[in-house]
């Protein structure tokens, strides 16, 4: 990961919070219970600065996703690749499905969440497991 | 407050110029503008100029002063960078700038260099108006995109891929007149259908080419325009802008595009119409989803109702409200930084009656263009009128 890029830019509070998702994960949930993703220091939504960290729900759905023909250059994964949205409760995550059936998503289906490394770019990688 | 004249457009021919500098596209762009608008450039008090790509494309940032220079003005100038709505963001701050009285005359518009990049190269290029942490890295592209908020928007309304063929076949026949369009040639349905999957459910036809172009437009107060004694029958009436969250994953209904809606609203509610007086519209169509949610947006459709538009003729040249009489994006080609401006121009030139398909809006006097920046994060609306 970014210890073998030493120059490449880290991102503290997005980086714990994707490393994280190999545990199940976290999101943050606001006094007014809007969730966001980190790095957050207000509530997007309502704008409160009481913000707490909030277990991700074990499984989300898939709200929409796309086979995606045409990567961008450098990008690692092989094209063609499904990158999906899900939504786990308070919050949506974006990631690529990974597993035996990843080319059979439908919009409804039950994922989990997790965290693969992009080795192309030394970058984490939001994955998506169904389940 | 001063009303807002467009005393003048210019544009390159949208495509491949293969070769040519970025700053020599602006230049012909802009000296056609002021040919137009018969203002001398001593004149133009600041440029207004949108660029997107312009550090990776030509390793040139600070590119406003570059561009004031290749078209021999002698002003400050300002870039303005709101992804694809660079441009229209440059028109509406030029628009603002002559209504506070701090200026009399600009010149705005953009420029964007583009096939001199690969595919893979330009595709990297424009996911730079994605979310970098939530959605780069997950492999959403500019296409990908919109193909998520295709598939939402046909979980939620219903619709197809022949719905959105229509809107490639109807930008398309608008284009075939259109000195300036990229692709001036008819295709079918059955064309755009069988074109390659790009990101399901969108096809290659679905999507706007990669484009080299350049827009300026010469915007005056309506005491120059007078002094002056110049022929300017197009007014900016109405301006608006909305944001949004960044990334798609963040936004309240993924089928929809807010940010366009209160740009809308502001500038029908600035130019004191309601969106049922629209009579013309330049859309923001840089694949055929995007039409959908821009004619929505705008109050032309309700939501739901606008994937069909094409498809039933409601948007189509002899229509209620023909969207997108340039070609639009999709077949007019899409110089990211230059679009918003191209916009201005195209609508400027149908409402004044010297554009190709002028004859299908001969007594329209109210028309309305739509910007956005990536995925509807950002969003500008201009409201024209023109004196009949």
């Amino acid at each position: 990961m970014s210890d073998d890029k030493p120059d490449a830019p880290a991102n503290a509070g997005y980086d714990e919070w994707a490393d994280a998702l190999a545990e199940g994960g976290y999101y943050v949930e606001c006094a007014n219970g809007h969730g966001s993703l980190p790095p957050r220091r207000v509530c997007p939504e309502c704008g409160s600065r009481e913000l707490s960290a909030a277990p991700l729900p074990e499984t989300g759905e898939v709200a929409t996703f796309s086979e995606v023909h045409v990567a961008p250059s450098g990008f690692g994964e092989e094209p063609p690749y499904v990158t999906a949205i899900a939504e786990f409760g308070a919050v949506r995550l974006t990631g690529i499905v990974r597993g035996p059936s990843d080319r059979d998503i439908e919009v409804g289906a039950p994922v989990r969440a997790d965290v693969a490394d992009n080795e192309a770019t030394g970058d984490r990688l939001v994955v998506f497991r169904p389940v | 407050m001063t009303g807002v004249r467009v005393a003048g457009v210019g544009l390159t021919p949208f495509g491949e110029h293969a070769g040519r500098t970025g700053r020599d596209l602006f230049a012909e762009a802009a000296l056609s503008a002021l040919d137009d608008a018969g203002v001398p450039s001593e004149d133009v008090e600041h440029l207004n100029y949108g660029n997107f790509m312009g550090a990776l494309a030509e390793r040139q940032g600070h590119q406003a002063p570059i561009m004031a220079e290749a078209a021999g003005l002698g002003c400050a100038a300002t870039r303005y960078e709101e992804a694809c709505a660079s441009a229209g963001v440059a028109v509406r701050e030029a628009v603002r700038a002559v209504r506070s009285g701090e200026a009399d005359v600009l010149v705005a518009g953009g420029q964007e260099r583009m096939t001199n990049l690969s595919t893979a190269e330009v595709t990297e290029s424009l996911a730079v108006a994605a979310d970098e942490l939530f959605e780069v890295r997950a492999g959403v592209t500019f296409p990908g995109a919109y193909a998520l908020m295709a598939r939402a928007y046909f979980e939620a309304y219903g619709g197809s891929r022949e719905d959105l063929a229509e809107i490639a076949v109807k930008n398309h026949a608008n284009a075939v007149p259109n000195e300036y369009a990229q692709y001036q040639r008819e295709i079918t349905v059955e064309r755009a259908l069988d074109s390659p999957e790009v990101a399901s459910p969108l096809h290659l036809f679905d999507a706007c080419p990669i484009t080299d172009g350049a827009s300026a437009v010469v915007l005056v107060s309506e005491e120059y325009a007078t002094e002056r004694n110049l022929d300017a029958p197009v007014a900016i009436t109405g301006t608006g802008q909305g944001g949004d969250r960044a990334a798609l994953q963040d936004r309240a209904h993924m089928a929809r595009t807010p940010a366009a809606a209160d740009a809308a609203a502001e500038a029908y509610a600035d130019a004191g119409v309601a969106a049922d007086a629209v009579e013309v519209a330049e859309v923001h169509d840089c694949f055929t989803i995007a039409e959908v949610l821009a004619t929505e947006s705008l109050g032309l459709f309700e939501p739901g109702e606008g994937i069909g538009a094409a498809r039933r003729g409601d948007t189509a040249r002899d229509g209620d409200v023909p969207v997108n009489l340039s070609g639009g994006l999709k077949a007019k080609g899409h110089p990211v930084g230059a679009t918003g401006g191209s916009q201005i121009a195209e609508m400027t030139r149908l409402l004044r009656g010297d554009h190709p398909n002028s004859d299908a809006v001969t007594d329209a006097t109210v028309g309305v263009t739509h910007n956005a920046g990536g995925t509807v994060a950002s969003a500008v609306v201009h409201v024209l009128e023109v004196a009949r």
